[in-house]
């Protein structure tokens, strides 16, 4: 298991005692593979992404990372939230660079290496569409721009695991399109384990393996599916696919708080038999 | 229900009909751009508009006064303030006065930031750090500089020494506090995303907190240099035998007013000389600030 969650919950204790932010969670995450976490704002993703990441103790359990257990930050897991986190006082180019020349990357990948490290930046800075772009300071950038420059810093370390927090929550739907065919692109050449957060049901259903429900809070697994979409067919265009939509319906029914079983009850008890419903299914 | 719907109809009708609408005042047109809300006033403009300021102080003045009789001392002619800064600007005695100020701010003033800055930064960055020098420095920034005048003669004389130490305290404190804040203004997630990149804390501290508090900082300083040109003035005023401070009150003593006015520009200038300086760098070491490190 390249992660596995025990039992981790986090509680903060403040005025009015102690509150629950993330109810006890198990999960286990393969090599490779690509999670959503999707749930409804406050649900304890962002804990989770916290706990994960090693930047906060969890107050119950523990998370693993290749069976060692996690207890601070570190260049093998990559962090993007949704607020953008370039230096602004560099340039993109110095951005990308600036993981590399901290003391202990220098110490990972030691001797005469400024040529190789200068080309991997390049090809960075290409695979994200950012080389013309290389010598502006992010202000000068826009929003999507700004991600794809972040996305690029984050990967120069090679990370074992990348947690991203809503990346594409603060940028304009046909950016985070953009960003999504981007994303969807590097997970195909390099596939890095990845948890991503997200409040958007499209977005978790078209890049994840898996995706994982979360309650309000305090967060509580309510399912885990698996999404079976061959990853080559996976593009914008298939969230108009017929299969893509029953699942999406299947989750928002889920996130409402209403289970598909439930649903069914209700819809009996206004006197549909399961066949209507399988064809008004059909139908819509 | 009818009532209603008529009144109704008779209000959009009112919106969208000129003739019935209430006459306004060229609604369309846009504001001229010197009156702008919220939009930069172009660069040729400013000057013009700056000099029409002190040209505004200076008629203001020379409306004031009784120009002939016992006055004369308070409020003196623009002519003779002039003719004051001409002889000043000849002789000797201005720029000896100048230099010596300037020195005693630039020594004391240097200093403090050498200091304070690193401390400064360190206490902003290390909780454990500001609570140790955060409330003696706020208790002694609280303590009038004026008021450390006597003490800081008995410890240092009244030679060069004893002004320098006198803006050296003046500014240290504030600037420590100063920059402290600038630097706990530093959002979080930048902190967390250089932690997950494998900035160790001395990382983290000096290339990541510093460059990011570094154009608050260097405002911080602005403000500080022009506190520290006040400390030099009064402790020139107490003990000293050469200084703009020194000289004005030497003017005083001879009753010679134009020539304190004549210092009092000069002083005046070298603020605002240094405060462009100050903002010329600024542009120049942060232009990557969304502003433009103006």
């Amino acid at each position: 298991m390249k992660l596995s969650l025990r039992d981790v919950g986090k509680s903060y204790s403040g005025r009015g005692g102690a509150t629950n932010a993330l109810a006890p969670l198990d999960m286990d995450v393969r090599e490779g593979e690509f999670i959503s976490l999707l749930g409804p704002s406050g649900c304890g993703n962002s804990t989770l992404r916290h706990c994960v990441a090693g930047l906060e103790p969890a107050t119950a359990g523990a998370v693993a990372r290749d069976g060692e257990r996690v207890l601070g930050p570190g260049a093998e897991i990559g962090l993007m939230f949704q607020q953008q986190t370039l230096f602004p006082w560099l340039s993109v180019r110095e951005n990308v660079r600036f993981p590399l020349t901290l003391a202990r990357n220098r110490a990972r990948a030691p001797g005469g290496a400024r040529d190789r490290q200068a080309a991997r930046v390049e090809s960075l800075l290409r695979l994200v569409g950012l080389w013309d772009f290389r010598d502006g300071y992010p202000a000068e950038l826009s929003g999507g721009m700004q991600q794809r420059a972040v996305l690029a810093r984050a990967l120069v370390v090679q990370p074992e695991v990348l947690l991203m927090d809503e990346p594409f929550g603060a940028l304009d739907a046909q950016t985070r399109e953009q960003m999504q065919e981007l994303l969807l692109h590097l997970i195909q050449h390099h596939r890095i384990t990845t948890l991503f957060v997200t409040h958007d049901v499209d977005e978790a259903l078209l890049l994840a393996d898996r995706i994982v429900v979360f309650s309000e809070r305090p967060g509580r697994v309510l399912a885990t599916l698996d999404v079976t979409f061959a990853r080559a067919a996976r593009s914008s265009e298939l969230k108009l696919d017929e299969a893509f939509l029953h699942q999406k319906r299947e989750i928002m029914a889920l996130l409402r708080g209403r289970p598909r079983s439930e649903t069914q009850r209700d819809r009996l008890l206004f006197g549909l038999t399961n066949t209507q419903l399988e064809q008004g299914e059909g139908g819509s | 229900m009818n009532v209603t719907m008529g009144g109704t109809e008779a209000f959009t009708r009112m919106l969208v009909d000129p003739k019935l609408r209430a006459p306004s005042r060229q609604c369309g047109q846009a504001p001229p751009r010197w009156l702008a809300l919220g939009r930069a006033l172009p660069g040729r403009a400013r000057l013009p508009l700056g000099a029409a300021g002190f040209l505004l102080m200076i008629a203001v003045y020379a409306w004031l006064p009784d120009r002939d009789g016992a006055r004369a001392a308070i409020v003196p002619t623009l002519a003779s303030i002039g003719r004051a800064m001409a002889d000043a600007l000849v002789a000797k005695e201005l720029w000896i006065d100048v230099q010596h100020s300037f020195l005693r701010v630039t020594a004391g003033f240097a200093a403090a930031a050498i200091l304070a800055v690193p401390l400064g930064v360190l206490a902003g960055a290390f909780r454990s750090i500001a609570a140790l020098l955060e409330p003696p420095t706020e208790f002694l920034r609280y303590v009038p500089v004026p008021a450390l005048i006597p003490l800081v003669m008995i410890v240092a004389g009244i030679g060069e020494g004893a002004k320098v130490l006198l803006v050296f305290l003046g500014t240290f404190f504030q600037l420590l506090l100063m920059t402290a804040d600038e630097v706990r203004r530093v959002p979080a997630p930048l902190l967390h995303v250089s932690r997950s990149l494998g900035a160790n804390r001395r990382e983290i501290v000096w290339r990541v907190l510093t460059p990011a508090a570094l154009p608050g900082i260097w405002s911080a300083l602005r403000m500080c240099n022009g506190w520290a040109w006040s400390y030099v003035v009064v402790a020139e005023l107490v003990a000293a035998t050469e200084g703009l401070g020194f000289r004005i009150l030497r003017f005083y003593r001879f009753l010679q007013t134009p020539s304190i006015y004549a210092y009092l520009l000069v002083l005046g200038l070298l603020g605002l000389g240094l405060d462009w300086v100050f903002r010329a760098t600024s542009r120049r070491l942060f232009r990557w600030t969304p502003g433009g490190g103006a």
